[in-house]
């Protein structure tokens, strides 16, 4: 499958937490770039910086030193370099979560209109791309359900139509089948794998979950902050 | 899409539970800002009611509310031939003990000249005193009714009208009665006791004094200047009405004013506390929510919305839930609660000043969650 443009270029990124004596490098010199359609997982024992490379991506933890580009924008360098990183996640990231994250006191439609909604979606256009997401992961029946009443798999569809709804070119998943089976977590995957070529987006995931990394283009390791290989 | 109103309707048993408990704070609140109101206007309703300009006691008391005063009814004629008075009036006032219907009748016994100031006002029921003897007006917060008969001293009294909010700091209601007969009242002894006193030969001679004279001024006299003018009558002492009322406030009912006010103020600072410990709570508890919603791109403005609108409704609908369910008990109160719409309006306020503020304190805790919280288990 041919690849596309580079969406995540993260260059030289370093991050430590502490000083002195309690210093803890999670990441040291860390380069990833990814491209378009492509399904990377991030793998690596506990503490080895998986979350901590992931949420710098997502723009929720600033770098120590490095460079981070987002779609072909500069988003990190030295400093942030845009001051509404939540309007350039509603924009360019869509997250899965490892437990769904429904917000409870919403509807499964409505969990995935209120990224729209967020965004400024028109009211119709909002609901029509809801449904749009539903259908296209079986999910449409369950549309006025509360995710208390949908199962594991129904509640991940849920989550993934969310993270997809603004139409984001980087979508970030945390151990998105740690909660299903391993029939459900290889259909969520290869659903993930569709849509990352169909909307042209990317795809990092965090996972341990061996039975899905057939399911992946690259495989990328850390060990210890660095990157082993990718 | 309104995420906070979605939030309560998805624990909308919950919260109309914590707003009924909030409703029944209010409840509190509110009863107690209309005790001590009533407190206060029982206290300056028997002072009011003759509309009058001038008191005029016995020289050296501040009667006759905040001491006795006697002076003799013929100092009506004095006050009333005095330049700018265009109206005056003697009047008595008494508490009796009495029983009624097999119960224990406590009354503030009001005696007034019949067409002049003092008497009844606005009668509600039935018609005011038209015979010179043995007629009464009474409050309705005594539980009689016009057609009873009431036994006074050695008299009985028919109930010809009724009136409202006539009673003294006490809280015993009004009965208005002829002077005539309040003065009966006041100077008749029991049988018993008469005939010793004439066996004794000390039978007193019949000396009628009332507790004050209370004038009306003409349009455009001095006040000031007739109150200065019956001073320098060495055996009399005057007040303006103004006087009167600050006199009875200051005297009668100060330290039961201040009592309850001190415990109103306690009362609406565990309000506050108790309104600021459940939104706080609120908010603590939607934390993860909260993470995701920011992880998601949710502006600030989204978040602080969600906590202050629950915090408004919360605050509004136990402002509203309290304020029906005191306007449903007030009149089983066995003194008066009397709520101004400003008090009422100004409870509002501070419950909705309190609301922002402990808002504030969920707004700083949400604001500091880090959306990274939503990641992971």
């Amino acid at each position: 499958m041919p690849l596309g443009d580079i969406l995540v270029d993260v260059q030289s990124i370093a991050k430590h937490f502490g000083e002195g004596e309690t210093r803890v490098d999670a990441l040291r010199s860390v380069d990833l770039q990814v491209r378009a359609g492509e399904v990377v997982a991030l793998l690596g024992p506990s503490g080895s910086g998986k979350t901590t490379l992931l949420n710098i991506i997502g723009c929720i933890l600033e770098p120590s030193a490095g460079k981070v580009a987002l779609d072909g924008e500069l988003v990190f360098d030295k400093g942030w370099l845009r001051t509404d990183l939540r309007r350039l996640r509603l924009d360019k990231i869509g997250f899965i979560f490892q437990s769904h994250n429904l917000l409870p006191f919403l509807t499964a439609e409505e969990n995935v209109a209120v990224v729209l909604d967020l965004a400024g979606w028109q009211p119709e256009d909002n609901a029509n791309r809801v449904h749009e997401l539903l259908d296209y992961l079986e999910v449409g029946h369950r549309a006025k359900v509360k995710p208390a009443l949908l199962s594991g798999g129904e509640a991940q569809r849920v989550a993934i139509a969310r993270a997809l709804a603004n139409r984001p070119r980087i979508i970030l998943a945390d151990e998105p089948t740690a909660a299903l089976d391993s029939v459900r977590a290889q259909l969520v995957m290869d659903l993930l794998r569709k849509l990352a070529v169909e909307q042209e987006a990317c795809i990092i995931t965090v996972t341990h979950d061996e039975k899905i990394f057939d399911r992946f283009d690259r495989l990328v390791n850390l060990r210890d902050g660095r990157l082993v290989n990718g | 899409m309104n995420i906070a109103l979605k939030d309560i309707r998805h624990g909308l048993f919950r919260f109309v539970l914590t707003c009924f408990g909030l409703g029944l704070l209010m409840t509190v609140v509110l009863a107690m800002i209309g005790i001590y109101n009533g407190l206060v206007a029982d206290a300056l309703a028997i002072v009011k009611l003759p509309k009058a300009d001038l008191w005029v006691v016995e020289a050296r008391t501040k009667g006759p509310f905040a001491e006795a005063s006697k002076i003799p009814a013929s100092t009506r004629d004095a006050v009333l031939r005095m330049p700018g008075v265009s109206e005056a009036g003697a009047i008595t006032f008494q508490t009796i003990e009495t029983a009624h219907a097999g119960r224990s009748l406590r009354l503030y016994v009001i005696g007034f000249e019949r067409g002049r100031p003092g008497g009844p006002d606005r009668i509600v029921a039935g018609r005011t005193i038209g015979a010179s003897h043995f007629e009464l007006v009474a409050d309705r917060k005594s539980g009689l009714q016009v057609g009873d008969v009431v036994r006074l001293g050695r008299n009985r009294f028919s109930v010809v009208g009724l009136v409202e909010d006539a009673m003294n700091s006490g809280g015993d209601p009004a009965a208005f009665v002829t002077l005539a007969d309040a003065l009966e009242l006041q100077t008749t002894l029991d049988p018993a006791a008469a005939r010793i006193q004439a066996a004794r030969g000390s039978e007193p001679a019949y000396k009628p004094t009332v507790a004050a004279i209370i004038a009306r001024v003409a349009p455009g006299a001095d006040i000031g200047l007739l109150t200065a003018t019956v001073r320098q009558w060495k055996h009399l002492g005057a007040l303006t009405q103004a006087e009167q009322e600050s006199l009875l406030l200051v005297s009668v009912v100060d330290r039961a004013r201040r009592q309850i006010g001190l415990f109103l103020g306690i009362l609406l600072t565990v309000s506050a506390v108790v309104i600021a410990l459940i939104i706080y709570t609120m908010t603590m508890e939607k934390l993860k929510q909260i993470a995701t919603l920011k992880l998601i791109g949710a502006p600030d403005r989204t978040i602080i919305g969600l906590i202050v609108q629950q915090a408004l409704i919360l605050g509004a609908s136990g402002w509203g839930i309290g304020l029906v369910l005191i306007l449903l008990v007030k009149d089983a109160f066995p003194r008066r609660v009397v709520l101004e719409p400003f008090n009422v309006m100004v409870l509002a306020g501070i419950i909705a000043a309190v609301c922002l503020l402990a808002s504030g304190l969920g707004v700083r805790a949400a604001l500091k969650v880090d959306p990274a919280t939503a990641l992971g288990s």
